[in-house]
C-alpha cells in the first residue's frame, strides 16, 4: 500500500469517526432531552457547535503556557484519529491488521485523557488544575481494570494482540461474553468505557456546576472545537473497541452480522446515555475506591478465571 | 461594527448560542427566571442555546442585577474573557437602568455604562421586568439573532 492511499483511509477513517460521532452526540442529548420531557435540539446542532466554535476568537489567559495549552487539543484530536483508522481496519479489514495493534489502540485511546491533563495545567486556572488532578486520578482508577479485561478477551481468543485475529476467532469460536469470565469482564469494561467518555457518574474532572468545567474552562473557539470533536469521536469508538474485543466484531461473510453488529452497537451508545442520565456525580474519592476495591478485583477474578479456563480447556468458564 | 466576518460561521453563530450567566447582585428573582428558559415548557435547546459554565465557551453574557460597585470590575473582566463575537443581554429592570436602586450609595454605574467602559462597541440587548417573563428573554434572545444575522 502506497503512502498516498494509506494517508487517504486514514482521513476517511478520523473524518467518517467525526460524522458518527457528532452524530451520536446528538442521540446523546436528544435522548436526555425527550427524559426530561424537552425537545431537544435539531439533528445538525453538534454541527452547528463546532463550526460556531470554529468562528470564534480562540482566546489564551496571559497565566497559560501557550505550547502545552494550544497544542493539547490538536495531540488529542489526531490521537484519536489514528486510533479510529485502527478500529475501522479490525472491524472491515481483519487481515489487514498488525501484530499487536491492540496495545497501540489502548495506548491511543489514553492519550486524549493525558492530553486533558497538560492543557488543563498548562492553563493556569485553579478550576481547571483541580479538573486536571482528578482527571489523572481518574484515569489511574479506570485503566487498571480495563486493560485486565481486555486481557481476559485475549486469554480467550488464542492469547493473540491483533484486533483482527481477536474478531476472527470469536467469529469461529464463540463471543467472549458467552463465557463467565468474558461477561465479567464486559461489564467491567462497559463501565471503564464510560469513565474513558468522561460522562456524568465519573465527570469529576469536568464537574460543570461544581469546578466550571474544569479541565476545559479556559478553552475557546478552534481549541474548544477539538476537544468537542475529540470527545465525540470516542463516543463512536469505544463502543467500537469494545465489541471488537469482546461482542465477536463485524463478519462480513455473512449477511445477518451486518444489522446484529448495528443492534451491538446502538445498545453500547445507549446504555452510555440511560447511565448518565439516571446518575447522579461520585465525588472522586467515591470515583477511585470504585475503581480500585470494586471494579479492579473483578477484573482480577475474570483474569484468574479465564487463565483456568483456558489452560483446563473449559470454554465456558 | 465587525461583530463576525465570515457568513458561514455568522451562520452557526446564530443556531448555536451560549450564554453564560453573570449576577450583578441580582436579588435571585430574574436568576430564577432565567432557569425558567431551560425548562420544559421553554426549552431553549430547541434553538441550540445552552447554559455553559465559562465565559470562555459563551457567545451571549446573560447579566441580571444592578451592578454593584463590587460586582463593576468582575463584570466587566468577564465580560472580557468572553471570546468573540459576543452579546451581552441587560436582564431585568436593575440590569436595564438599575431599577429602585438608582442613586443608592452601593451602585456602581448601570450594566451597559460599565460594559461600554471597556469595549464602547459593546452589543447590548435590554430585557426590561422585574423580572421579566421567560417569553421576553426568548424574544430578546430572537432580536439578537436578528442582529447577529444583520450586522
Amino acid at each position: 500500500m502506497n503512502i498516498g492511499l494509506l494517508l487517504l483511509v486514514f482521513l476517511a477513517a478520523a473524518l467518517g469517526t467525526q460524522a458518527l460521532g457528532l452524530a451520536l452526540r446528538w442521540v446523546d442529548r436528544k435522548v436526555t432531552a425527550r427524559v426530561q420531557y424537552r425537545v431537544g435540539p435539531p439533528f445538525f446542532q453538534p454541527v452547528f457547535d463546532v463550526l460556531k466554535l470554529m468562528g470564534k476568537e480562540n482566546l489564551m489567559p496571559a497565566t497559560a503556557v501557550g505550547t502545552g495549552f494550544l497544542l493539547a487539543p490538536v495531540v488529542a484530536l489526531a490521537s484519536t484519529g489514528v486510533a479510529a483508522a485502527i478500529l475501522w481496519a479490525a472491524v472491515f479489514q481483519p487481515t489487514a491488521t498488525f501484530l499487536g495493534d491492540l496495545i497501540v489502540v489502548v495506548y491511543l485511546l489514553t492519550i486524549p485523557a493525558t492530553m486533558t491533563i497538560l492543557g488543563g495545567a498548562a492553563s493556569g486556572n485553579p478550576h481547571a488544575a483541580v479538573g486536571a488532578s482528578r482527571e489523572m486520578k481518574l484515569l489511574l482508577g479506570y485503566e487498571l481494570p480495563l486493560v485486565l479485561a481486555i486481557l481476559v478477551a485475549v486469554a480467550h481468543n488464542g492469547w493473540t494482540l491483533k484486533l483482527g485475529d481477536l474478531a476472527t476467532f470469536q467469529q469461529m469460536h464463540g463471543s467472549t461474553v458467552l463465557s463467565f469470565s468474558g461477561l465479567l469482564a464486559f461489564l467491567v469494561a462497559i463501565l471503564c468505557m464510560h469513565a474513558k467518555l468522561g460522562q456524568v457518574p465519573f465527570d469529576v474532572a469536568e464537574a460543570e456546576c461544581e469546578i466550571m468545567s474544569g479541565v476545559y474552562v479556559e478553552y475557546s473557539g478552534p481549541s474548544l472545537a477539538c476537544w468537542h470533536l475529540t470527545r465525540a469521536m470516542l463516543l463512536a469508538l469505544l463502543p467500537l473497541l469494545l465489541i471488537v474485543v469482546f461482542w465477536g466484531g463485524l463478519d462480513t461473510s455473512v449477511w445477518w452480522d451486518w444489522p446484529a453488529f448495528l443492534a451491538k452497537y446502538v445498545l453500547l451508545v445507549a446504555l452510555v446515555t440511560v447511565l448518565r442520565n439516571t446518575n447522579p456525580r461520585l465525588r472522586i474519592d467515591q470515583t477511585v475506591k470504585f475503581f480500585w476495591f470494586v471494579l479492579t478485583p473483578v477484573a482480577i477474578v475474570a483474569a484468574a478465571l479465564a487463565a483456568i479456563g483456558v489452560s483446563e480447556n473449559l470454554s465456558w468458564l | 461594527m465587525a461583530l463576525t466576518t465570515k457568513a458561514w460561521t455568522k451562520w452557526a453563530l446564530t443556531r448555536s448560542l451560549w450564554v453564560y450567566h453573570v449576577n450583578a447582585g441580582a436579588c435571585n428573582n430574574c436568576d430564577i427566571e432565567v432557569l425558567d428558559l431551560l425548562t420544559p415548557r421553554y426549552d431553549i435547546e430547541r434553538f441550540g442555546m445552552l447554559l455553559v459554565g465559562s465565559p470562555r465557551h459563551a457567545d451571549v453574557l446573560a447579566v441580571t442585577g444592578v451592578c454593584t460597585r463590587q460586582t463593576a470590575p468582575r463584570v466587566q473582566e468577564v465580560y472580557l474573557q468572553t471570546p468573540r463575537p459576543r452579546v451581552v443581554l441587560a436582564i431585568g429592570s436593575c440590569a436595564c437602568g438599575q431599577g429602585i436602586f438608582t442613586e443608592a450609595y452601593h451602585m456602581a454605574r448601570p450594566v451597559d455604562e460599565t460594559l461600554r467602559a471597556v469595549d464602547p462597541d459593546a452589543t447590548i440587548l435590554y430585557v426590561p421586568g422585574c423580572p421579566p417573563k421567560p417569553e421576553a428573554m426568548i424574544a430578546a434572545v430572537v432580536k439578537a439573532i436578528e442582529y447577529l444575522k444583520s450586522a
